[in-house]
């Protein structure tokens, strides 16, 4: 199983639409790290709002995915996080997922570009003289 | 009133496994009458201790059954496994304790998530029992 990354100019959307095994999520992690680097993508959107049940490995998985991407030197935001979802991981303990959140895609995708913007890097809107 | 089902006996020998027995536990907590929020902790607490028994243990099982009665509406779950057992069990339950590199949220956070929480470990036999239980 695979999760399909879509390119947005140099923004890369992903979402995650089925209930994932380990293995899988592992996969969508190198996966996806490598399509940052390869496009030195600058900024990505996770949305997990198909996901019903994010334990403390997903909740792993997806911090860890998201500093990784940081580090390569990209924004990250998650988005579309269930309201049971948020109940159950805050119940379990604060913290357990620390990367920054929106509730939809269009949301995410409009802090990306803030961000993005805000660093001063103009590439994705092509231009060059801001 | 429904008669109680019978309990269901899932293996747990791959981390597919873990998707199956989440799966089936919430279902059953559907049917029983429990509401999404309640669904989504047991689904996430079975998720847990399933895979700390493919973690630690290598394999085991998962008892899900409907334990309800005229009084309350009870869901009961119970994970076991014949690995090498925890040691020591209060630091297990301790948030932020893990052998294995982890976020050492799995036992205390499901402990939070359920009404009833039970752990016997000796070497060769770990067994969690946790259960939502509603009054009617
Ligand atoms: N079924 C088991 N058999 C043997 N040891 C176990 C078992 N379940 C848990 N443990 C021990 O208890 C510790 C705490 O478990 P817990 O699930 O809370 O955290 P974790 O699995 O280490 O990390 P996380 O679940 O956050 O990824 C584990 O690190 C392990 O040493
Ligand atoms: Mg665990």
């Amino acid at each position: 199983m695979r999760i399909p990354i879509l390119q947005l100019d140099r923004i890369l959307l992903v979402s995650i639409q089925v209930d994932l095994t380990d293995n899988d999520a592992m996969q969508f992690q190198s996966d996806l790290v490598e399509r940052v680097a390869a496009i030195e993508a600058l900024g990505v959107a996770i949305d997990i709002t198909a996901l019903d049940v994010v334990d403390s490995y997903m909740a792993r998985v997806i911090n860890d995915t998201a500093n990784m991407v940081r580090l390569l030197g990209a924004e990250v935001v998650i988005c579309g996080i269930q309201p049971f979802v948020a109940l159950t991981l805050i119940e379990m303990g604060r913290g357990l997922l620390g990367a920054d959140c929106a509730f939809n895609l269009g949301q995410a995708l409009e802090m990306l570009k803030g961000r993005i913007a805000k660093r001063g890097d103009t590439r994705f809107v092509g231009d060059e003289d801001v | 009133m429904s008669e109680p089902l019978d309990p269901e006996c899932l293996p747990i020998r791959s981390t597919l496994d873990v998707v199956t027995a989440r799966h089936a536990a919430r279902e059953l907590c559907e049917r029983l009458g429990f509401g999404k929020a309640d669904q989504t902790r047991l689904a996430t607490a079975v998720s847990e201790l399933a895979r700390n028994v493919i973690q630690y243990a290598g394999e085991g099982r998962c008892l899900i059954e409907d334990g309800s009665d005229d009084r309350q509406r009870c869901i009961r779950v119970r994970i076991e496994d014949q690995g090498p057992g925890i040691r020591d069990l209060q630091q297990a339950l301790t948030d932020g304790y893990s052998t294995s590199g982890g976020l050492g949220a799995g036992l205390p956070g499901t402990r939070r998530l359920v009404d009833e929480f039970q752990i016997e470990s000796a070497p060769g036999s770990t067994r969690v029992t946790i259960a939502l239980i509603k009054r009617r």
